[in-house]
């Protein structure tokens, strides 16, 4: 019953997001560029630090597994493709994001309502909705770019790997990555990576805006959102897969 | 201008207002007091237009809330100034920025134009030199301050303030109380004050409301509320041993 009226406020919250009054354009393209840089420039580097080493490991694994002379070694490759576009890169990514960026949105919102920071947005006729949750909507709508830049380096560590570790010759590998290459699962990877991007978002601005109490609350909200987050984003993932894929 | 009549407000079942009646008077110093809980902020966000009252009506200049439309509802909100409690700064934007924010929402003057507005209100509360800081690198006193000149910015008609004296010391409690009857008086605004302090009462009490268990249980200015012999009344205000000793020292003739 109380799961039943959360998802009702979040969805009033979309509404109100969406359909209430909009926030003056010059401020608001301000604020999208401010969460452009906080939320998508701000995690470039740790994202790409953690696919480029995945990426690596994945391919050293199968090459190391790999004992049968049978199957051809560009295995390694296309193995290593397959992982990091269809599930590293826009899954698991998008959980380590909901760490990252989910947390930090959600106690920034949450700060502000404990501050009465958000009372006073009201108090002067401004939608408080619109202005703190819409830019960072839109922000997220250049999040599909970190993935790409995700699945590029994750790539690039397994071709790394597996190269330099002597596991298979260089135009082995990229013959291996062009094998059986279904551009479908492109839009599948990237579709994923839209709503995760839009579930990224809101999530933790509902657990922030909605949250009730003191500074000591900030952080147990924070930490609350983060199970939703990935929740909601494990279980998308199974819907999206299920729907798209089988 | 603004009156207040048979309001009352609940929470689940808790008659927090039961039927409140009263006027704000324009260019004057109006305080609402009353223990912790009373319902003095709930009162303030009920003419703020945060809450919407179960019963009565509250009226600005002669017009009733009820009867505005959205639009109206919004143009009225930006002739509201409002002072929070904690001050309630915008944390990612420097003090300057703070100021500008209502005027750079609602007006569409130039940058310039907008600058020398806040120049000119960072001079009236004795901040001009730390527009480029930021909130957390300011006294609470100075942040007060900041909040104050942000309420201001927009010339607005109605000026409110929940408790703007809390936690500061006596002599800065002071000045921010003496300014905010400035403001009120030199700019012709209807001022609401919700207060604690007994100092403030002396000081700029020109119109006092005493708000206990949903109701006004005593209404006058500061030279009544230290004469009355309303038993609800003097419990409160005297509830500082301080001042029970100065009336005790009064009653003794000394
Ligand atoms: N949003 C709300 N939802 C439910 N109850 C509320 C809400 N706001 C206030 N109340 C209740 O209304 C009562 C009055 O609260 P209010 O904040 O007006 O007190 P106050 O007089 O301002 O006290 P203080 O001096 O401590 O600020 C309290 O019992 C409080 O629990
Ligand atoms: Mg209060």
């Amino acid at each position: 019953m109380k799961y039943l009226q959360t998802i009702g406020e979040y969805f009033l919250m979309l509404k109100g997001i969406f359909f209430g009054r909009m926030t003056k354009r010059s401020v608001l393209t301000d604020l999208i560029f401010k969460e452009i840089d906080e939320l998508i420039i701000g995690s470039l580097w740790i994202v790409g630090f953690l696919s480029f080493f995945i990426g690596a490991v994945v391919s050293l694994q199968t090459a190391l597994n790999l004992s049968n002379p049978l199957i051809p070694k560009s295995l390694i490759a296309f193995a290593a493709r397959q992982s990091i576009v269809l599930e590293f890169s826009p899954t698991f990514i998008s959980i380590i994001m909901a760490g990252k960026v989910g947390s930090f949105i959600t106690s920034s919102i949450g700060s502000m309502r404990v501050t009465e920071q958000i009372d006073a947005l009201e108090v002067m006729g401004i939608n408080s909705l619109n202005y703190l949750v819409f830019p960072k909507i839109i922000a997220m709508l250049t999040y599909p770019f970190v993935i790409a830049i995700s699945m590029f380096l994750g790539i690039l560590g397994a071709y790394t790997a597996a190269v330099m570790g002597g596991f298979v010759a260089p135009d082995l590998f990229v013959q291996g990555l062009q094998e059986e290459f279904i551009p479908f699962h492109l839009f599948y990877a990237f579709l994923k990576t839209f709503l995760f991007a839009f579930i990224l978002a809101t999530i933790p601005s509902f657990h922030g805006y909605y949250m009730q109490g003191g500074s000591l609350e900030v952080g147990k909200a924070s930490t609350t959102s983060f199970v939703w987050t990935s929740v909601v984003i494990i279980i998308t993932n199974y819907i999206v897969t299920q729907l798209l894929l089988s | 201008m603004i009156e207040v009549k048979g309001l009352k407000k609940k929470f689940e079942e808790e008659q927090i207002l039961d039927g409140i009646d009263f006027v704000f008077e324009t260019g004057k110093t109006n305080l609402i007091i009353g223990q912790s809980g009373s319902g003095k902020s709930v009162l303030m966000k009920c003419m703020l237009g945060l809450f919407t009252p179960e019963e009565g009506t509250i009226e600005y200049d002669g017009k009733a809330y009820s009867s505005f439309s959205d639009e109206q509802k919004r143009e009225l909100r930006q002739e509201m100034g409002m002072l929070f409690q904690g001050g309630a700064l915008f944390d990612s934007m420097t003090v300057e920025e703070n100021v500008m924010f209502p005027l750079r929402m609602f007006t569409k003057k130039k940058k310039k134009e907008l600058k020398d507005r806040v120049d000119e209100v960072l001079e009236r509360v004795n901040l001009n030199d730390s527009g480029k800081k930021f909130p957390s690198e300011i006294s609470g006193g100075m942040q007060k301050r900041v909040a104050i000149a942000r309420a201001i910015v927009n010339r607005p008609k109605y000026l409110f303030c929940d408790e703007p004296n809390s936690g500061l010391d006596p002599h800065t409690a002071t000045v921010i109380d003496n300014l905010i009857h400035e403001l009120t008086v030199e700019y012709d605004i209807t001022t609401v004050v919700i207060t604690h302090d007994m100092n403030s009462l002396l000081e700029i009490g020109e119109k006092i409301a005493f708000l206990k268990d949903g109701v006004l249980a005593w209404t006058g200015d500061k030279s009544q509320i230290f004469k009355t012999e309303d038993q609800t009344v003097t419990d409160f205000v005297y509830s500082s041993d301080l001042f029970k000793k100065v009336k005790e020292a009064q009653k003794q003739g000394l």
